[in-house]
């Protein structure tokens, strides 16, 4: 059973986004990295890049698959998480704790658009 | 037998040499004079006088070993692996046919192995004609117009039809068909060579049993679209029966038809593709024409033409008038006055590769072609047979998705009883141990546990049995010892790999391992 | 049925019990009449092997073997016998791609040493299990460039670069939309000035440069890495892999990726093909190579294994997202290679390149002493390859001189604007000190 939590909004494309401020931080659901299976790579974007909301942003690999990862908001990613060039398997071990980027929002009303953690749980079943 | 694990590089010994070159030019900085004993040669000088700043610092280390120690090596290396002649090799979708031998000796023969690719037409008319009448020959077993054997494998191939169908809108000013659409059962490859040529995918839905959905497909046609591409038999080995229909409404909002020639095998003596409606299409001649696939190639990919596209086949052309063959647009200028590159090709599409293809590759499927002629009509039959025999003799012990007539090969979704977990995986694997090469995996999509079983004409009715009984004996072992089956294989030359630590930190060359 | 097809007409009988049909007719029923094939193939025969070699020794009859002294990206070196008789091994020659690495440790480990030996040659970090040949690779090679700078889309193509890759170069990014720009040369150079104002425009994802280049010269590209990089593009360098057991390394030159046709690797001339393309680059540009990738690994008992890695990239997985349609690789034209480089080794891949140097060279001296050639581009640096100019009318020397059995080079005016008068001749290890003063002895006998 994978793991939705609370607070916290998500895409119907599998992406979290956490609110801090006027800062996004981007990762993948838990529910994302159960399918994939082990992540061996994950495909960041550069800091500085502009990204609009649904655009893709970079990819998360496994042995036989790859997930191609869309941005929840708009703005401007101002820090990668470069850990997971190193240890990809981080967002195995907790999807949440191991964000992806993070983004200053251009437009922070695109949250209500979202989903909440109910609404989500409903599209993983 | 001892399981042989060294690298070329681990058995290197400074020193070592397998090779002999004449010393027709001296590498002793020419001081030394040593003639030859019919006193003919003469040692010249031929110290490397080159500017340092453009030499190589390093050498390279390249193995020093003798000719024993190599033959002995990749012989040894060779045993590691399995081809058609070792055993039974029911891949899917490949069409693992026998690999005649007399092919094999023809494509070595010293009067065309020795052709520089750039000799005058003259001296090259016995390897053009070889080139001109294969292209007959295939245009009479598809029904096309003409054929280019310049591509060099199925994808090449494929991308090649693809741009001939581009070039044809673009001539007629058809800028708008930018889109083509793909069925969603469809091989990767056929979206990712549209997607190299500059087209969009447009993915048409399938039916339950896999073929195209018309009624889906009645709505994505418009005037954007550039055409459709579609095998017949499709991805789970069954005809497109609505082919005509789909020809006629594709033909009729202006868009061409594609035919990816892999699975072409059962068509041979039954259909024809371009009597069906196509108007372009690929062949692989490493499947339906027996070439052998090389552990991955050399392959060739032919593409046909109906009559209306032949003008915007690649360069170069070989053609034949008065008794000549001749190489058609086989050069191509640099002009001061196009400085940006632009294309010059006039109608054609353009050129995919630097001579006439993998020629070799051409020689043997013509040594085919010659060697079974209009018998080749028993290739397609034949096929089917043993692929429909294979099926309704394993249906009991595994689950046959799509009930129906198959053609070359047909699709299981695992096996029908799952109940102890074993899975497509773990039987490919399993049947590695009894020596038999594992069908096709987890292809097509449309299934979770997918099995594709190809037998090809090949195949003596014995060997048909002996694998469906190991089949059958597979699948008890699944019920009886699913823990053997889930750990296997147990007796080939490596188990199970770690596939996930390999991508997550590449060692991809000997250097890495140090 | 023949020697392909093993069924007795029992054992079809059989069968079709089996699968419940009266005849394999009925296995076509669903085939609508219309585009059911009807008649015979309009194809001779059936014949015997006797009646195909006899056939294919007919048509080999009509060719005429000639002495090579020409090149243009296809070269006449020695082959070692050892050779054909490994990769006519069926445990190779029959395999297809190593989708079950347990077992095709043989294709998997071959395609290692392959990787090996490029990386080797080139001085880069990784390459692929090989290309269909020289000129698609250098085709991925510029899609990587523009696959790694994301948004720009412009390349920049030497001018001394061989013709027929442009053209090749041209048709694929044509139908891609990426727009190719030719660099001028000076003097058979790349006129790096002209390069540096290019790169300044501004959109160029990368620069080919070619290594010797189309006119047989090594070019010192000293500083081009720097220039390049500066615009944050990649310099991709096009090798003839056999020559870099002496030149300097796309790597040592600042390149990123190196691309190119191992055909100069003993593999035979056979009118053009099989031959095979070798793609590398640097490790940071792993992920956007095309094609199969071999790693090492271990099994379950701890064995070192080789297999296929790095997958999400290709095809079968990324679809319409991948960067590449390729599927295989070329792979026993990489066996061929990597047997090829065992055989030579380190001493022997150099005195291939030394022994064409003095052939080479001792051809250019003979040639232009009889006066009727002049070099086309004075004191350039070459290895085996060099274009000359000459007085004699260029078409019809060549067609006297294949009347003899000699492959007089290429003449460059089927290829370039203002050199009807020029030819790129060639000569590698196998040529002797007789065949060149025979063709020189020709030439000056000749009476065009």
């Amino acid at each position: 059973m994978s793991k939705v939590i609370e607070g916290i909004k998500y895409a119907d494309s599998h992406e979290w986004v956490k609110v801090e401020g006027n800062i996004g931080i981007v990762g993948i659901s838990d529910y994302a990295q159960h399918s994939l299976g082990d992540i061996v790579y994950v495909d960041l974007p550069s800091e500085g890049d502009e990204i609009s909301k649904g655009e893709e942003f970079g990819a998360v690999e496994s042995v036989k698959a790859a997930s191609d990862l869309y941005s929840p908001v708009s703005g401007t990613i101002i820090e990668i998480n470069s850990a997971l060039e190193d240890q990809p398997e981080l967002i195995n071990q907790d999807a949440y704790e191991n964000w992806i980027i993070k983004v200053e929002l251009a437009d922070p009303s695109e949250l209500d658009s979202l989903l909440d953690a109910a609404a989500y749980e409903n599209i993983c079943e | 037998m001892k399981y042989y694990d060294k690298l070329i590089f681990e058995i290197s010994r400074s020193g070592r040499v397998g090779y002999s070159l004449p010393k027709n030019w001296s590498t002793d900085n020419g001081q030394q004079s040593t003639d030859k004993p019919d006193g003919s040669l003469s040692i010249v000088n031929c110290q490397l006088s080159i500017p340092k700043v453009l030499l190589r610092e390093t050498p390279a280390e390249l193995p020093e070993v003798s000719e024993l120690d190599v033959v002995r090596h990749y012989t040894n290396v060779s045993n590691k692996n399995f081809g058609v002649e070792t055993g039974f090799y029911p891949l899917g979708s490949c069409t693992m046919k026998y690999n005649p031998k007399i092919n094999e000796e023809i494509a070595h023969h010293p009067a065309f192995s020795g052709l520089h690719p750039l000799q005058n037409e003259e001296s090259v008319q016995g390897a053009l004609a070889i080139y001109y009448h294969t292209a007959r020959a295939l245009s009479e077993l598809t029904g096309l117009a003409d054929f280019t054997l310049t591509p060099f494998a199925g994808a090449h191939g494929e991308l090649t039809g693809l741009m001939v169908m581009r070039q044809y809108h673009l001539l007629r000013g058809d800028t708008k068909r930018t889109r083509v659409i793909v069925p969603n059962s469809a091989h990767g490859t056929n979206p990712a060579s549209a997607a190299v040529c500059g087209l969009e995918i447009v993915e048409v839905k399938s039916t339950a049993n896999g073929t195209v959905d018309t009624n889906d497909l009645k709505g994505l046609l418009d005037d954007t679209i550039a055409g459709i591409m579609m095998t017949n038999p499709n991805t789970l080995g069954i005809y497109e029966t609505q082919v005509v229909e789909i020809a006629q409404l594709v033909h009729d909002a202006g868009g061409l038809l594609y035919y990816d020639g892999a699975n072409l095998n059962p068509m041979l003596g039954a259909s024809r593709p371009g009597d069906m409606g196509f108007d372009i299409m690929h062949i692989n001649l490493h499947k339906t024409f027996s070439t052998p696939h090389g552990g991955g190639g050399p392959g060739s990919g032919p593409v046909g033409v109906a009559a209306h596209l032949v003008d915007c086949l690649p360069n170069p052309r070989v053609t034949f008038a008065d008794g000549k063959y001749r190489i058609e647009n086989g050069k191509w200028k640099i002009e001061s006055s196009h400085p940006d590159g632009n294309c010059q090709f006039g109608n054609s599409c353009g050129r995919v590769a630097a001579f006439m293809g993998n020629f070799g590759v051409v020689m043997k499927a013509y040594t085919y072609i010659l060697s079974l002629g209009k018998d080749i009509k028993h290739v397609g039959p034949i096929a089917t047979l043993n692929a429909n025999y294979v099926k309704e003799s394993l249906r009991d012990a595994y689950y046959l998705p799509v009930d129906t007539v198959c053609k070359h090969e047909f699709v299981f979704d695992g096996l029908a009883d799952k109940s102890t977990g074993v899975t497509t995986l773990d039987i490919a694997k399993r049947l590695l141990d009894y020596g038999y090469h594992a069908p096709t995996i987890y292809f097509p999509l449309l299934f979770h546990q997918s099995i594709m079983i190809e037998p090809t004409e090949t195949e003596s009715k014995e060997t048909l049995d002996d694998f469906i009984d190991i089949m059958h004996r597979v699948a008890e072992e699944a019920l009886s010892d699913p823990e053997m089956v889930k750990s296997a294989p147990h007796t080939t030359p490596v188990r199970r790999l770690d596939e996930t630590t390999a991508a997550k930190n590449p060692l991809l060359k000997y250097r890495d391992l140090l | 049925m023949n020697k392909y097809i093993p069924h007795t007409p029992d054992d079809i009988r059989q069968m079709l019990d089996k699968i419940g049909v009266n005849s394999i007719d009925d296995l076509f029923a669903d085939i609508p009449e219309s585009v059911r094939l009807q008649k015979e193939y309009d194809l001779p025969e059936a014949i015997s092997e006797e009646e195909i070699r006899a056939y294919f020794k007919a048509l080999g009859e009509q060719n005429q073997q000639q002495v090579i002294f020409a090149g243009g990206g296809a070269y006449d070196h020695y082959t070692p016998s050892a050779i054909d008789a490994l990769l006519s091994r069926s445990e190779f020659l029959t395999a297809y791609t190593p989708y079950q690495p347990e077992i095709s440790q043989g294709t998997l480990q071959y395609i290692f040493e392959y990787q090996s030996h490029i990386c080797e040659l080139t001085g880069m970090d990784c390459t692929n299990a090989s290309m269909y040949d020289g000129a698609t690779a250098t085709v991925e090679a510029i899609f990587m460039a523009v696959a790694q700078a994301k948004k720009k889309n412009r390349v920049l193509v030497s001018a001394t670069i061989n013709p027929t890759l442009v053209s090749i170069i041209n048709t694929y990014a044509k139908y891609k939309g990426i727009n190719v720009d030719i660099i001028p040369e000076v003097n058979g150079h790349t006129d790096r000035i002209a390069m540096q104002t290019m790169l300044a425009e501004g959109d160029v994802a990368g620069v080919l440069v070619g290594s010797p280049n189309h006119y047989g010269i090594i070019e010192d590209y000293t500083g081009f890495a720097d220039d390049i990089h500066a615009a944050k593009a990649l310099m991709i360098m096009h090798c003839d892999p056999s020559s870099l057991a002496v030149l300097k390394t796309p790597a040592a030159w600042g390149a990123d990726i190196a691309c190119g046709d191992g055909q100069s690797l003993g593999i035979p001339l056979s009118f053009g093909g099989p031959y095979v393309g070798f793609l590398a680059c640097k490790k940071e540009l792993v992920r956007k190579l095309p094609g199969r990738i071999v790693g090492a690994t271990k099994d379950v008992d701890g064995k070192r294994a080789f297999v296929l890695t790095l997958q999400a990239r290709e095809q079968h997985i990324r679809r319409e997202k991948a960067n590449s349609n390729i599927c295989s690789n070329q792979s026993l034209m990489a066996l061929h290679i990597t047997i090829y480089l065992a055989l030579m080794g380190k001493q022997g891949l150099r005195e291939v390149n030394e022994q064409s140097y003095g052939a080479a060279h001792y051809l250019h001296d003979e040639l232009v002493k009889t006066e009727l050639f002049t070099p086309a581009y004075p004191n350039t640096p070459f290895l085996k390859e060099f274009a000359l100019r000459t007085t004699l009318p260029v078409k019809a020397l060549q067609s006297h001189l294949a009347k003899h059995g000699f492959m007089a080079g290429i003449a460059l005016g089927d290829y370039r604007e203002g050199m009807d008068d020029c030819i790129l001749f060639c000569a590698t290890e196998k040529r002797t000190k007789q065949q060149i003063d025979e063709l020189v002895k020709l030439i000056k006998e000749a009476k065009l």
